[in-house]
């Protein structure tokens, strides 16, 4: 079959790829690109483990083909720390035990992301409501509440 | 028709590991040149955090910080011998196989150490900051580093360690059937609160109050979120998963996680956790295995709280709308 080519931004970077037609994006990160922050859960868009941010709007990559992405602004969890220093969400995942064996976290953060880029002083209702696509085995969901109510407090004092 | 309210309690005690063939796990523990300390395992962490728990065990055992033991768990074709990661069995086995070879290692160790500084091996501590000092008189004394190179360039000594711990299995006495299968109990009790609506079945769970005795919380914070994650778990256990929800027949039923329900982060109870201490008597530094324990008393106390509330006895899980009306109609027709 055709290769098809596709170039987006991805976490800042220019990035060019051939891919064969009908491939995810999901699929072309991973195995093409080598980002493996967005995981494979279900590949049927109910998991949200796959969730990444195209053009500021929370995607899951498992049900978006590559091809459809030329010109996308494409941002994964791995693409989040700077210069060594882990993202306000990453920090607060770690502080509140919010990860055990971590497959849902990339995607939790990238919703939880989006949402506190809309919303910088969520409440726990919306916070839920951000997280209510992504499924969690592990822990229960509260610590995962509690970190992203708590990278919202540190982005809001940062910001004051 | 109403919504009503009930409350259920339980307790439960919980077995740590299982009675098959023999209950045993290996360990293997050698330093590196460097004086860092490699822990070989087949057991594997599956997110409880089990590295960062043996990580602790070697690195108390041996006296050296945390950040220079290494976990490796990497393959259990060619790793020492381990029966695996479930029966909550992990931190107990292990640990006690961990602790049995970092004691033989630090033996080695402050062999080393001993022929180095000149003195008796029995006279040298370790400090916990990776020096080993003469008792009494620490301006004498050698980092672990140190000790290591010299093992390795110098003396030909292997720092290492052997562990096995094994809990033989049980087997029944003929007359009376008496056994042993199982060691090391953990306890819980769980107090839950729910509104059941008699129109529609529906059971909401309002709060849920967990007691735990888990012998030593060999790390309290890993210890908590486990115990978090249990409690929902349990809940999600009493109410919401099977792999049969369809009629008429198993060709109807789920065929992936998308028809597997379980609460989702709109969906949890008001939790409190507490833990009690109580250190086990054969577990490592008093330890017992949590892991699975702090998943099931919820599933009685909610099984009882539906009863408080409604009147009825749900013995089948999950607990389900159906289910409820089903036995309300029963108890009506009765």
């Amino acid at each position: 079959m055709a290769k098809v080519p596709v170039e987006f931004t991805l976490n800042g970077l220019e990035t060019a790829e051939f891919v064969e037609s009908g491939t995810t994006l999901l699929n072309a990160l991973r195995d093409k690109i080598g980002d493996t922050s967005p995981k494979g859960g279900c590949h049927q868009g109910t998991c949200g483990a796959c969730s990444v941010i195209i053009d500021g709007e929370l995607r899951l990559s498992c049900l978006t083909l590559a091809e459809t992405c030329g010109g996308a602004d494409i941002k994964t969890t791995a693409g989040l720390a700077e210069g060594g220093v882990l993202h306000p969400l990453q920090r607060a995942f770690l502080d509140a035990f919010a990860t055990q064996c971590g497959f849902c976290t990339p995607g939790m953060i990238m919703a939880a992301k989006v949402l506190l880029d809309r919303t910088p002083n969520p409440s726990r209702e919306d916070v839920v409501e951000a997280l209510s696509g992504n499924i969690c085995r592990c822990t229960g969901y509260e610590p995962i509440i509690q970190a992203v109510l708590t990278a919202a407090r540190a982005n809001s004092q940062n910001a004051a | 028709m109403a919504i009503r309210r009930g409350r259920g309690v339980a307790a439960i005690n919980y077995p740590t590991g299982m009675n098959l063939g023999g209950d045993p796990t290996q360990a293997l523990v050698h330093s590196t040149p460097t004086g860092n300390f490699m822990v070989t395992l087949s057991s594997v962490d599956l997110g409880q955090g089990m590295k960062q728990i043996m990580a602790q065990i070697c690195a108390e055992t041996i006296g050296v910080p945390t950040d220079r033991v290494i976990i490796d768990t990497a393959d259990t074709d060619t790793g020492p011998h381990c029966m695996g990661t479930f029966a909550s069995r992990g931190t107990h086995r292990a640990g006690n196989a961990v602790i049995q070879a970092a004691k033989e290692a630090r033996q080695v160790m402050l062999e080393v150490a001993a022929e180095e500084l000149e003195v008796n091996a029995s006279d040298l501590e370790t400090d916990g900051q990776g020096n080993i000092q003469v008792k009494g008189a620490p301006q004498k004394s050698i980092s672990i580093f140190d000790v290591a190179l010299s093992a390795h360039f110098k003396r030909g000594r292997s720092i290492s360690g052997r562990g096995m711990f094994l809990i033989p299995r049980s087997y029944p006495e003929k007359e009376t059937g008496a056994m042993k299968p199982s060691t090391c109990y953990a306890h819980a009790c769980t107090v839950a609160e729910v509104e059941v609506d008699d129109e529609t079945g529906e059971v909401t769970v309002l709060t849920v109050k967990n007691v735990f005795e888990i012998g030593r919380a060999l790390n309290p914070k890993m210890v908590e979120q486990q115990l978090v994650g249990g409690s929902w778990m349990g809940i999600s256990h009493a109410l919401y998963e099977t792999t049969e929800p369809y009629y008429p027949n198993r060709d109807h039923g789920g065929t992936d996680f998308n028809q597997y329900l379980m609460p989702g982060p709109g969906d949890l109870a008001q939790t409190e956790i507490i833990v009690l201490e109580r250190p086990s008597a054969d577990g490592p530094f008093g330890a017992k295995g949590p892991g699975e324990m702090c998943a099931n008393p919820q599933i009685p106390a909610v099984a009882n709280a539906v009863f408080d509330a409604v009147g009825v006895r749900i013995d089948t899980l999950p607990i389900t709308p159906e289910r409820i009306l089903r036995a309300l109609k029963a108890q009506a027709a009765g």
